[in-house]
């Protein structure tokens, strides 16, 4: 009787970890987040138990099952590091130039925008009042592409 | 922006307000706050106006029409740009300790 052979399966649900963590948790901090590595070691791992699942299928097939569905849970977790390579790498990138964006040396332009109460906050009107005690606040803006 | 409010008391020691920017109506901000227990300014542009004068529109890039290019900008008391950075990657944000540090050179200059 042949053992199941688990070891592809287990490596392609840490693939799919190795994808779905970096969105859900490890974005949240620069240091994982900028180069994901924590995502790539999780990765590794996935693909190495994979690789070593579809390995003894073939290499010991009256012991271990799996040549089909190993090569298939392989092929399913590269797609997996494919996409993150190019969400990562690529997809990520692809940002307008913004050559018009305001530079160093020149005045920002003012605006006024609703904050999270929905009252009006007027940029230079933060810039004249410090939460200090000083005579006038910096700003540092942010912008950010929300939550939806 | 998380990181953000982490070192808010430092930025507050420096007189300095961090203000994020996005195209996220009020009442989406004020939930995601409410979540999150963020407390410096959040603005909504959700027409991109602010967003089209500061040429850091991306257009058709959120789930409902244009969203921010991710960015930050220094501005001191005066009105004046200081410092200005544009990721070129949306995943790769300023930290905040890279803002501090820059406030600092520049206040030690004058």
């Amino acid at each position: 009787m042949r053992q199941r052979n688990f070891l592809p399966l287990a490596g392609f649900l840490v693939c799919v970890i190795a994808l779905l963590s970096y969105f859900l948790f490890f974005y949240q901090f620069p240091v994982t987040r900028d180069i994901p590595w924590a995502n790539w070691l999780l990765f590794a791992l996935g693909l190495a138990l994979v690789g070593a699942g579809v390995r003894r299928a073939f290499r010991q097939p009256e012991r271990y099952r799996g040549r089909v569905m190993g090569p298939i849970l392989g092929v399913l977790s590269l797609a997996l590091l494919g996409l993150f390579l190019f969400y990562t790498l690529s997809l990520s990138r692809q940002l307008p130039v913004s050559a018009g964006a305001p530079r160093v040396g020149e005045k920002a332009p003012d605006f006024t925008l609703a904050d999270a109460q929905g009252r009006p906050v007027r940029l230079y009107d933060l810039l004249g009042t410090a939460g200090n005690g000083a005579p006038g606040s910096w700003v540092i803006l942010i912008f950010y592409r929300g939550y939806w | 922006m998380r990181s953000f409010q982490e070192r808010l008391p430092d930025f507050t020691a420096r007189g300095i307000r961090p203000v994020a920017v996005s195209v996220d109506p009020p009442e989406t901000t004020r939930a995601h706050l409410a979540k999150t227990g963020w407390t410096y300014t959040f603005l909504s542009d959700p027409k991109g106006e602010v967003l089209r004068r500061y040429d850091l529109l991306h257009a058709d890039a959120g789930m409902e029409g244009d969203a921010a290019r991710p960015a930050e900008i220094l501005i001191d008391p005066t009105g004046t740009i200081r410092w200005v950075d544009l990721t070129e990657d949306y995943r790769v944000r300023a930290r905040p300790e890279t803002v501090l540090e820059v406030f600092d050179q520049l206040n030690r200059k004058e």
